[in-house]
């Protein structure tokens, strides 16, 4: 450690993005056809498109003083290959993800359901996902246990 | 209060190796980045402040001055250096970007008088990438 700031004062996290394509149509079975159309425009032409998507994860955690690193990367790039990218990428989200038969395949929900494969990542702690649809789009997950709690607050939740 | 962001960039090379592990441990934990002459990066340094604008001259900080620090403490010692050798401030360090950023932070945050330095993030490469602020800030770095 050099300098005067400690690691406990400071907060470091490691950010990687990831890339994979995939199709989807914004549909539900819950509205009608006119009320399918006009929710989700042509998101929900009758047969998908798709998006190159990026993925970035970061994560947390003690920096190892022998290894300079949070996480190394081979982990965590070889978690999220398994959790994520081979279930995801070149395939259509609602016919080859079991959870999005039911849910709408937004980047809203996948953000959700991306946290949830990547929260049991064992080498550091999962901060947030953020996906970007398109480069103008981009949607974020932090879980919701502390989401908006103040950090005395959080900080009793955790000791209960 | 609001925030007022900086990017540079700046280059350089760097090997990771620790002598405390044998030279089958380092290639094992660091891989490629423990080739034996090192590599190098485009690296993209983002510095954050935060302040309330002056009602003078509506300026969290002076750009200008924000520029001149980052190019004392930054770029003149780490632009087209070799960080393993050249920068003492990581003299013993793994130079990972985990490291790297809480170096920048160190030396950047006593210098920046008007505001508060709220977030560092520096880019190894686009899809690698390391962020710093303080504990108990705002969870997120860039709001």
């Amino acid at each position: 450690m050099s300098a005067k700031t400690n690691g406990a004062e400071l907060r470091i996290e490691l950010g990687r993005r990831y890339h994979f394509s995939a199709s989807h149509r914004l549909h539900t079975a819950h509205l009608s056809e006119e009320e399918n159309c006009r929710v989700f425009g042509k998101c929900n032409n009758p047969f998908g498109h798709g998006h190159n998507y990026v993925l970035e994860v970061s994560v947390s955690g003690r920096v190892d003083p022998a290894t300079g690193m949070i996480a190394n990367l081979a982990d965590l790039d070889g978690f999220v290959e398994r959790a994520v990218l081979q279930v995801f990428d070149h395939k259509s989200l609602n016919e080859d993800v079991p959870a999005f038969q039911e849910k709408v395949p937004t980047t809203e929900n996948l953000c959700i359901d991306i946290y949830k494969r990547l929260k049991s990542f064992s080498h550091a702690k999962l901060e947030r996902v953020r996906i970007e649809e398109t480069r103008n789009n981009s949607f974020e997950y932090a879980g919701e246990e502390l989401a908006r709690v103040p950090v005395a607050s959080a900080a009793k939740k955790e000791l209960r | 209060m609001v925030l007022i962001t900086r990017r540079i960039d700046f280059s350089a090379s760097h090997i990771y190796n620790n002598p405390k592990l044998s030279p089958e441990e380092n290639r094992r934990i660091f891989g490629k980045c423990n080739n034996p002459h090192g590599h190098g990066h485009n690296y993209t340094l983002e510095v954050t402040v935060a302040g309330e604008p002056d009602p003078v001259t509506g300026m969290v900080l002076d750009l200008k001055e924000l520029k001149d620090i980052l190019e004392r403490e930054v770029m003149q010692r780490m632009d087209h250096r070799h960080l393993n050798h050249e920068v003492p401030e990581l003299a013993g360090e793994i130079p990972t970007c985990e490291n790297i950023v809480r170096v920048i932070w160190n030396l950047l945050e006593p210098k920046i008088k008007q505001g508060a330095l709220h977030h560092v993030r520096l880019y190894e490469s686009p899809d690698l990438f390391a962020d710093c602020f303080r504990n108990g800030t705002a969870d997120r770095g860039n709001i």
